[in-house]
């Protein structure tokens, strides 16, 4: 049992994600609504985002695997409410990000983090 | 991050309609006189078609499984004159006749006194002059023609490269622009809204990212927005966007773009004048809003390959913003 000092590494290990279904909750949420939003608002012109055939921007990351992200712009938690914050205005969060604030509504938002997250499921 | 996030901040609202209604254009709901007539034809030809094809097929079976006094006659000279020979040319004879002269409305003699806007189709975009009375230009543009509703409005077609082909379906029928060539073309749009277009002729590269938009308003819209066109742009009001004036100068974005009362007097791309009262970006294709016009400055060979302008990865977020805040604000 010589393994056994190595287990509060793994709980700490552990702790760095949090499991993907308690984050992809997102009550009252619809994520085909975040996808038709995404396609209305052109997101695709800077992201690679599943569900979007054209455009597949690459000024910008690709939004595959957002779910899987300990941290949304390299430096926030990636948390449901602050997701659905970020992609609505991101300058408020990170002030010299190159991605703007969008024409999309508060539920817009939410609907398009309820969606980012849907993607981990498949 | 300790602070409570609310989202509840933001300055932009999201727009009451979507920015690229009207595309992609239906093809067989006209909504003025000219689609209206070419509506009428396709159906014809559409019938038409469906007519001979029964009969060939009913002859074919005849000919296959009928009786043998029945087939000898389909065998017969006669049959042959009269079903191959006789019925085409009278039927097809009849239908250039009649197509012709439903369509001859659609390319007129210059008479004048109607509105004339010229559009130059271009690889791949469309460069757009409003002209007065005497054909000369008052308003340069691109991607995107105004027109008021209830009354037809010549469209004169060139091409500064290769064939091109101007459609909007639910307005006219479909023109080529050749280069060399002067073409006229009439359309009508009977109602007020966004109507879209599409080059019909391909034309290399990306020609399926060849778009535009024909904005039809009531005649006093019309009326108010050639006073608002005729009008200088006010200049940058926020410190950002006067600094997005400074960098389009800087970057040299004026070499191929031309902002009326800058120094930026570039032809070879489309004109930015009013770029920031445009329902789409990149030649009918994304629609216009901050995120599009960055993504667009930034990597449009990402978003449409092959157009002519280059790629802008180099300018920090910053910049680009800059330069958003600037564009967006030349309505």
């Amino acid at each position: 049992m010589h393994l056994v000092p190595l287990l509060p590494l793994l709980v700490l290990l552990a702790a760095c994600q949090p499991p993907p279904g308690g984050r992809a909750a997102m009550p009252g949420t619809d994520a085909e609504a975040g996808l038709a939003a995404m396609h209305r608002a052109g997101c695709g012109a800077c992201h690679r985002i599943p569900g979007i055939d054209w455009p597949r921007g690459e000024l910008g990351p690709s939004l595959d695997g957002v779910a899987g992200q300990t941290l949304i712009a390299g430096r926030l938690p990636n948390q449901p409410e602050l997701l659905a914050a970020y992609v609505r205005n991101a300058p408020a969060l990170t002030p010299e990000t190159t991605m703007p604030a969008m024409p999309i509504s508060e539920k817009e938002a939410r609907d398009v983090a309820a969606y980012l997250y849907s993607l981990a499921a498949d | 991050m300790s602070r409570p996030i609310s989202i509840a901040s933001p300055q932009i609202e999201a727009p009451a309609i979507d920015a690229m209604s009207g595309w992609p254009p239906p093809v067989f709901d006209p909504a003025g006189p000219f689609a209206g007539s070419i509506t009428t034809l396709a159906w014809a030809l559409l019938a038409m078609g469906v007519v001979v094809f029964a009969v060939v097929m009913f002859a074919l079976y005849v000919a296959l499984f009928g009786r043998e006094t029945t087939r000898e006659r389909l065998d017969g000279k006669r049959a042959i004159w009269i079903g191959g020979i006789g019925f085409p040319v009278v039927v097809l004879t009849a239908l250039l006749v009649w197509g012709l002269s439903l369509t001859s409305r659609l390319t007129p003699p210059v008479t004048g006194d109607e509105l004339r806007v010229q559009v130059s189709g271009e690889m791949w975009w469309w460069r757009v002059a409003y002209l007065d009375a005497a054909g000369a230009t008052w308003l340069h543009d691109a991607n995107e023609l105004h027109i008021p509703t209830g009354q037809p409005v010549v469209i004169e077609l060139r091409s500064a490269d290769v064939i091109h082909s101007f459609w909007v379906p639910r307005l006219s029928g479909k023109l080529d622009m050749i280069p060399g060539r002067l073409n006229r073309l009439r359309i009508q749009a009977d109602e007020p809204g966004s109507y879209g277009g599409q080059c019909a002729e391909y034309c290399g590269g990306p020609h399926a990212l060849m778009g535009f938009f024909v904005v039809a308003h009531t005649p006093e819209d019309y009326a108010r927005w050639v006073a608002a066109r005729r009008a200088p742009v006010a200049p940058p009001a926020t410190p950002s966007a006067q600094r997005g004036e400074q960098l389009f100068d800087s970057a040299g974005c004026g070499a191929c773009h031309r902002i009326a009362g800058t120094a930026a007097n570039g032809l070879a791309g489309p004109d930015l004048s009013h770029v920031g009262s445009r329902r789409s970006l990149g030649a009918g294709i994304l629609p216009n809003n901050r995120g599009t016009l960055i993504g667009w400055i930034g990597d449009s060979q990402s978003i449409k390959p092959g157009n002519r302008m280059p790629p802008y990865t180099s300018l920090p977020g910053e910049d680009l913003q800059a330069l958003a805040d600037y564009l967006e604000a030349r309505k």
